[in-house]
């Protein structure tokens, strides 16, 4: 069973750079990555034999809303800032756990798919994808999942979201 | 013998078109096979044994174009609005549509922020029977049913009704 530290340290020796910091939250310490390299951390964290991470509980996208904020009227537009993915993981044989964070920036956020590391992230990330708009490049399948699949308002979960009036010529708000 | 043997042997029995087509209409209620979300599961508790759906005639068909009545059971999505419409279209005339639970009443909980929930499934199809509940008891659907079936009672087919 190894802390978040060591679980750091140990990522930090493979992956240098790519690695940024250990950020001690009040819950869950969380490891800050490279989000083009997080296939590669992700496989390596499956993989070694002292972590064998072979469970990912969960992945979550959040919109951290800490770009320029523009009110005009009831539309709310935001510029820059980032958009994040959370990677909850656990190992079932050596019962430790650690958390990684990424982030990708607003206007093109993308980041590696670790769908074919955990098949389990295929449709966590079609939702982060469908409800935050991040490009998880590689994913084999990378549709909407819980909206239309010719849905054209754009992506519900950001902050800066406005439902549409109307979708195929059914009134959306109530 | 059954009863109804019984009662009328080697006699004419006189009634009027609208009745005899009313009652037949009313006691055989097929219903769309087609269940939505958690309110699908108390239609499926009063197709079960213990409160009997068939008792009203009600049988769950396997096909639209075989159905009388079409039982909205659940949270109508945006993506699934568009299939319950083609569904209902499906379905030959006669047809009716019972609106199960709050949420194809209205949007129910998701009626603020649900941004893919469908706010009342009467912005689709036309709703003849509205039952409310979050889910609704059995109890409650059984007597939605028996509203369409007053409803059912009291038409024509000269006149056309609502």
């Amino acid at each position: 069973m190894k802390s978040a530290e060591e679980i750091f340290n140990i990522l930090k020796e493979n992956f240098n750079d790519n690695i940024k910091e250990l950020v001690k939250q009040p819950v869950d310490p969380y490891i800050l990555c490279d989000p083009l390299k997080i296939n590669e951390i992700s496989l390596f964290l499956l993989s070694n034999e002292g972590l064998l991470f072979d469970n990912l509980m969960n992945l979550s996208g959040v919109d951290d809303a800490n770009g320029m904020s523009t009110t005009t009227g009831s539309i709310t537009t935001i510029e820059g800032g980032t958009l994040s993915v959370y990677y909850h993981m656990e190992s079932t044989k050596f019962r430790h756990k650690v958390v990684l964070r990424v982030s990708t920036p607003r206007e093109k956020p993308e980041a590696s798919s670790v769908a074919l590391v955990w098949r389990s992230a295929d449709w966590h990330e079609r939702e982060a994808f469908d409800l935050l708009g991040i490009n998880f490049l590689n994913h084999p399948d990378l549709r909407r999942i819980l909206m239309p699949y010719d849905w054209e308002a754009g992506y519900p979960l950001r902050k800066d979201y406005a439902n549409p009036e109307f979708y195929h010529g059914m009134k959306v708000p109530y | 013998m059954s009863y109804l043997d019984a009662q009328f042997d080697d006699n004419i029995i006189i009634a009027k078109v609208d009745d005899l087509f009313n009652w037949a209409r009313l006691s055989s209620l097929w219903q769309v096979g087609f269940g939505l979300a958690c309110c699908a599961i108390e239609m499926m508790a009063t197709s079960a044994s213990h409160y009997d759906f068939d008792r009203f005639g009600v049988i769950p068909r396997p096909s639209p174009r075989q159905s009388d009545i079409i039982i909205i059971s659940g949270t109508v999505t945006l993506k699934m609005a568009l299939r319950v419409k083609r569904l209902y279209e499906q379905m030959p005339d006669p047809k009716y549509v019972i609106s199960m639970g709050s949420c194809s009443n209205c949007g129910g909980p998701y009626w603020e922020h649900g941004y893919h929930v469908l706010k009342g499934v009467d912005r689709v199809v036309p709703v003849d029977v509205y039952v409310p509940g979050c889910p609704p008891r059995p109890e409650a659907l059984l007597e939605g049913l028996m509203k369409l079936q007053e409803k059912v009672r009291n038409e024509s087919v000269v006149k056309k009704s609502a």
